[in-house]
């Protein structure tokens, strides 16, 4: 076997949540101080987003990382690529080491997209004169051709991303940690990452994958590792561990979703989603969706105070993130009025349920009427796991997948 | 914090400093005007009042308030800036702290030499302001760099310190218009550190911008001795400075990105 260039040793990152965290005020921890001197924080005020995982990687060995939201994935990344350091154990990665846990992390809206390159290549390690190399390949790659000179804030959201991804495919590093890039954009520009990743890979060097999107796992690593509330739960041939994670993660399907702790949430919060449940036609708890089903989902909400004419949006996407439907209760016509003080809930009614079987991540908002702002955003708080129907009495549809949407037809031959 | 590793990112210094520098006049009518604008202004309203109204002394009949006072003000003005931006450098650029690795004593670091461009334009000011009241300057000019140096290390030592400490605690970006405030009226900028009484002059050496400021004017001015005590307690006191605020960054930084 070749070097390795990634060695982990019964790695740990221990995180503190709740009140202990981000923006303490001095007279906190002065209080703090004085109340409870020799207090240590409590255990469950403290989390650990990984335990004792161990774990060494090829220089040539392209690996997929799986898990579920929250399960140690990105902690991992962080702590491969030096932004954060392990509680315990200990990690060593041989190389230069590129971490994309985003594309185009230090863009500014008010330079050039020609100074952004410059920018954000060099924040992320590159040499003026690399980068000065590797322009016009780059501007070439994102597309973004003769915007090139203007500001990126008169950018599209599209040409951001692939302008970031541009400086990104070029940075030829010897590691590179990739964290669930593919979850933004639409279907071309994923398949331009997957094409880039591929080649990467093919390069003889390391790379580690994160991503929802199990097929492209699948098809780009050999070997995938599972991580399942900070353990390593599984290490191997990819085909093996996507299965066995496919089998606990698609199994049954929760009628309801708490969302009261979700961590994945911003906005103004004057009110929050507590809860999402999926409901049948007599609004009973709906274990088992299949496509083409009458669905109900109920969107809880608890407002902290009289909100005046909110509106809900729910998004429906496909595992590779291309975007299937975003109803929302404007556009649709409904005068939700005034919402709170205290709980409420509204329904999203679908006669008919007209998608593949598959699991298709949610997120929710509510937006203020006033300014169109966000009251509360979840972003893929939970996901609608659809069955295949009744009438695919021989399995054929569950063979593979077959695109997003179940079309309400049947063949015929005509007389 | 490691040297080494710092002196390898300098191209990444060198286009954060570009960054700061570029954003700050992008979009402004004045652009680059508004770096002498401030303490043009602040020099002129100073004369005014403190100058011809107060009539605080310069220390020497032949130096006019407002010769006087620009030449403290380019200093201060940069070190209050710098020390602002430093203080805010890390908590600002929260998305690059969460997202990349880098060596973090850049940030506050870009900062505060993004800070010297300004003080570079508002100096040209000082030339037709000195040559207007047949101002020349002498040798001990040559004496002018070794106090900006000085006094970019102070904002540096002490900015790292904040930009470290507001992480943890944002009570810092409250505090620092505040403090800033009040170090101006602490620090020889209005008034001579001669009108201190003799007694009390040990209490204010305390303050390295004190020193680092009467020697920036000695320097331009002529006929005006240099304090070399007075410049050497304010460099000792920087340096500790500098060491501690270094010390208490590099001691903290490994937890930057788990609690901004």
């Amino acid at each position: 076997m070749a070097r390795h260039s990634i060695v982990c040793e019964g790695l740990s990152k221990q995180y503190r949540i709740g009140a202990d965290r981000g923006e303490m005020m001095l007279r906190e921890a002065l209080v703090r101080a004085i109340t409870r001197p020799f207090r240590k924080p409590s255990e469950d005020e403290l989390i650990w987003a990984l335990r004792d995982v161990s774990l060494e990687v090829g220089e040539d060995e392209v690996v997929g990382v799986v898990g579920r939201n929250g399960s140690g994935k990105t902690t991992l990344l962080k702590l491969l690529s030096r932004i954060t350091y392990p509680t315990s154990g200990s990690v060593q990665v041989e190389g230069r080491v590129a971490s994309l846990v985003e594309v185009g992390t230090g863009f500014h809206n008010e330079l050039s997209g020609r100074e952004n390159v410059f920018l954000n290549g060099s924040i992320m390690g590159l040499k003026r004169r690399e980068i000065a190399e590797h322009f016009d390949a780059i501007v070439e790659f994102s597309g973004v051709g003769r915007f090139i000179d203007t500001p990126i804030k008169r950018y599209s959201t599209g040409m951001r991303l692939r302008l970031g991804f541009a400086v990104a495919a070029h940075l030829f590093p010897d590691v590179l940690l990739v964290d669930e890039v593919l979850a933004v954009g639409d279907a071309e520009f994923q398949q331009k990452c997957l094409d880039t990743l591929h080649d990467v890979g093919q390069s003889g060097r390391t790379v580690l994958f994160v991503s929802h999107n199990l097929e492209a796992v699948e098809s780009l690593c050999p070997r995938t590792i599972w991580i399942d509330r900070g353990w390593l739960r599984m290490d191997g041939p990819s085909r093996e561990v996507i299965a066995s994670y496919m089998e606990e993660t698609t199994t049954g399907h929760a009628a309801s979703v708490d969302l009261t702790e979700d961590a994945h949430r911003s906005g103004g919060r004057e009110a929050r989603f507590t809860r999402i449940e999926f409901l049948d036609a007599e609004g009973r708890p709906k274990d088992v969706v299949q496509s083409g089903d009458a669905l109900t989902l109920r969107l809880h909400y608890h407002a902290e105070r009289q909100v005046r004419q909110p509106y809900f949006g729910l998004i429906l996407s496909t595992e590779f993130g291309a975007l299937v439907a975003h109803p929302n209760s404007w556009t649709d016509g409904l005068e939700v009025g005034s919402i709170g003080p205290g709980d409420g809930s509204i329904d999203l009614v679908i006669d008919r349920l007209p998608l593949m079987p598959g699991a298709f991540p949610i997120t929710l908002w509510m937006n203020r009427h006033s300014d169109s702002q966000p009251i509360d955003h979840l972003d893929h708080c939970a996901v609608l796991t659809v069955k295949p129907p009744e009438r695919d009495l021989i399995g054929r549809i569950l063979e593979r997948r077959t695109g997003a949407v179940y079309l309400d037809s049947h063949w015929e031959i005509p007389a | 914090m490691n040297l080494r590793e710092i002196v390898r990112s300098r191209e990444l210094l060198y286009f954060l400093v570009w960054r700061d520098v570029k954003i700050r006049y992008k979009q402004t009518l004045l652009g680059v005007a508004w770096a002498v604008l401030q303490p043009l202004a602040t020099m002129l309203v100073f004369t005014v009042f403190f100058g011809n109204l107060a009539k605080i002394s310069t220390d020497d009949e032949a130096v006019p308030y407002a010769v006087f006072s620009y030449i403290a003000l380019l200093p201060w003005t940069f070190f209050a800036a710098a020390l602002t931006n430093a203080g805010n450098s890390l908590v600002t650029n929260t998305d690059l702290l969460t997202k990349v690795y880098f060596p973090r004593a850049i940030l506050p670091a870009s900062t505060v030499l993004a800070g010297l461009v300004d003080l570079a334009i508002a100096s040209v000011l000082l030339l037709p302001l000195l040559a207007f009241y047949g101002i020349t300057p002498d040798a001990t000019i040559l004496v002018l760099p070794l106090a900006v140096g000085l006094l970019v290390l102070l904002a540096l030592g002490l900015g790292m310190f904040l930009a470290a400490l507001n992480v943890a605690y944002r009570d810092v970006k409250y505090a620092l218009p505040f403090a800033v405030q009040l170090l101006l009226f602490v620090t020889p900028v209005i008034y001579p550190t001669t009108i201190i009484p003799e007694k009390f002059r040990y209490l204010m050496a305390l303050n390295p911008l004190g020193g680092i400021i009467e020697t920036c004017r000695a320097a331009v001015l002529p006929g005006r001795a240099i304090d070399w005590g007075q410049f050497g307690v304010a460099a000792a006191v920087t340096a500790v400075v500098f060491a501690a605020g270094a010390l208490y960054f590099h001691s903290t930084e490994r937890r930057f990105a788990d609690i901004v």
